[in-house]
């Protein structure tokens, strides 16, 4: 482990990108995640990399396909309107198997919104952000040390999967400065893309341009060999295949955390920022006697309902505090389906949800 | 568990230099083997606007990491004051810069007032460095972190070139703390 530092979480999310093997970054800058940008711009060109600002967040996102699709781990760094921006070239993304990191660092939206404040209400963006259906994954840290060790996981999925990989921090845990340790370098797996002679299940192997193959890339439904169709079973086999890819690794995409739950009554089910608000609440229940726990989602999409399920069945009430108007809220009545109360708490003043809010929610049930 | 907490809140105007005080201050804290976590809330505007630091520093872990009921608080401006008084721990510590804040309400907090800004634009030459002589003054009050450590904190993080200047900002604000009766 490394010696101990205050680093910020953006800052983590740089390391972590240079840990997992970043060689392009484009973007263009935009608040709560400009630190990114600013600090590749300077880290990148020292390890042979290549940083570009682009004219705007279309031209970003495509470059970060384009080098992917050259051979290289490529991301890019955006908040909310920019991601709005992203969403068409991450469903090109999708259907052309490009693997890519996006980070979305959640400010107030809609819209400019506001720009220096926390939110959680790109949850379903992340998801369904552009249009059909399509496979995606996304990861929301709740701390600095996170933001460093998902960064490295993200970048692992995408090449693994060969799929875009959504890191969705918020402005609370990308700005926020923490004492860490980070892993020692090659600690963490980096994962590797399926290649001609290796590949998993659902992944084609995939070859690079430049390296003498003939390659077809194309947003258009086509078949195995690349080359467009519009023949009804060769358009379903490809969209399933490529959800497929996800939805049927969702038990080793499952990232849970589980605080205080094995005699809990009532359970928060709580991601990013708001989990660290929510473990407080926990103890400051438990401290008065309160049977409460904590399941912390670190991995959002593919949604863990399996979990939640499970949770549903031993408790009496699940509580999901977001900062948004109930997103995951919606996930977890789906898969707690009647088992338990489930109950949403919401808070979209811009301030981050406080301990002494929840505690009486938690009480309450 | 999370373990003891103390925590601070330092507010007043964008430019003050307030975020920068916050990582110097939560930076030393590490220095000084424990744990600390900073945040900030700022506006859109680089300059002008409310803005704070906070910073909590605890042995154990620290889950909630914004301040809720601050040991102390540092405020810049009147404003401040007026709206971040009512959240300061009972018996905790109100620093306020005393020409930028003329009103203190009475309350159940200590109240130490200290020319901040003035003496970093008269004795120390810069009324830039006003943040460094604030954090001067805080430490030499609540001696969180010992002030050898936070003076190396102060110099890994100003600008190369600045050292001197701010080194006798940070030593201006001890010695203005130091001297400085709690009412």
């Amino acid at each position: 482990m490394s010696k101990p530092r205050l680093m910020q979480g953006n800052e983590a999310c740089v390391e972590g990108a240079l840990e997992a093997g970043l060689r392009f970054f484009a973007g263009y800058p935009i608040t709560p995640s400009t630190e990114i940008a600013e600090m590749l711009a300077e880290r990148l060109p020292r390890v042979g990399g290549v940083f570009i600002q682009m004219e705007d967040e279309i031209g970003s996102m495509a470059a970060v396909i384009g080098a992917s699709l050259a051979g290289v781990r490529s991301m890019t760094a955006t908040s909310g309107p920019g991601f709005s921006l992203k969403q068409e070239n991450i469903g090109y993304a999708a259907i052309t198997e490009t693997p890519c990191v996006v980070v979305n660092v959640q400010r107030v939206g809609p819209s400019t919104g506001m720009p220096t404040s926390p939110a959680q209400g790109d949850v379903m963006q992340a998801r369904w952000g552009t249009h059909g259906d399509h496979p995606v994954v996304v990861l929301a840290p709740a701390s600095v040390l996170e933001t460093y060790v998902l960064t490295v996981r993200a970048f692992a999925i995408a090449d693994e999967l060969r799929v875009p990989v959504i890191l969705l921090s918020d402005e609370v845990t990308a700005h926020m400065r923490e004492r860490v340790q980070l892993p020692d370098p090659g600690a963490l797996p980096r994962g590797e893309r399926p290649r001609p002679g290796r590949a998993p299940a659902n992944v084609p192997p995939m070859v690079h341009f430049g390296e003498g193959g003939r390659i077809l890339v194309t947003g258009l439904y086509h078949d195995p060999s690349g080359f467009w169709t519009e023949k009804p079973e060769e358009a379903d086999r490809l969209l399933r295949r490529l959800c497929g890819k996800v939805e049927s690794r969702r038990e080793e995409l499952t990232l849970v955390e589980r605080w205080y739950l094995d005699d809990a009554r009532v359970a928060v089910i709580a991601y990013g920022c708001v989990a660290r608000t929510a473990l407080r609440a926990v103890r400051l229940a438990r401290e008065r006697g309160g049977r409460a726990g904590m399941l912390r989602l670190a991995c959002l999409w593919p949604f863990p309902r399996h979990e939640v399920a499970a949770l549903a069945e031993k408790v009496d009430a699940i509580v999901v505090p977001e900062m948004n108007l109930g997103q995951v809220l919606g996930e977890v009545e789906r898969a707690a389906c009647g088992r338990c109360r489930v109950i949403g708490y919401h808070r979209v003043d811009s301030e981050l949800i406080r301990p002494e809010e929840l505690v009486p929610v938690l009480e309450g049930v | 568990m999370a373990g003891e907490r103390w925590e601070a809140r330092l507010a007043g105007a964008g430019g003050q230099g307030l975020i920068t005080a916050g990582i110097i201050l939560a930076e030393a804290a590490v220095l000084a083997g424990r744990n600390a976590v900073q945040t900030q809330s700022y506006g859109p505007e680089s300059r002008g606007g409310a803005s704070r630091a906070e910073v909590v520093i605890s042995d154990g872990e620290i889950d909630y990491p914004k301040v809720t009921g601050p040991d102390v608080l540092l405020v810049m401006t009147q404003e401040a004051c007026r709206r971040y008084l009512g959240a300061l721990k009972p018996g905790g510590l109100l620093v306020a810069d005393q020409d930028l804040v003329d009103e203190v309400p009475p309350g159940p907090y200590r109240v130490v007032r200290v020319p901040i800004t003035r003496i970093a634009r008269e004795e120390v030459g810069r009324e830039i460095v006003a943040n460094i002589v604030a954090l001067g003054v805080l430490v030499a009050l609540t001696e969180v972190v010992p002030e050898g450590v936070l003076e190396e904190a102060v110099m890994a993080r100003v600008p190369r070139g600045t050292e001197e200047l701010n080194r006798k900002a940070l030593r201006a604000g001890l010695a203005a703390g130091k001297g400085t009766a709690a009412r």
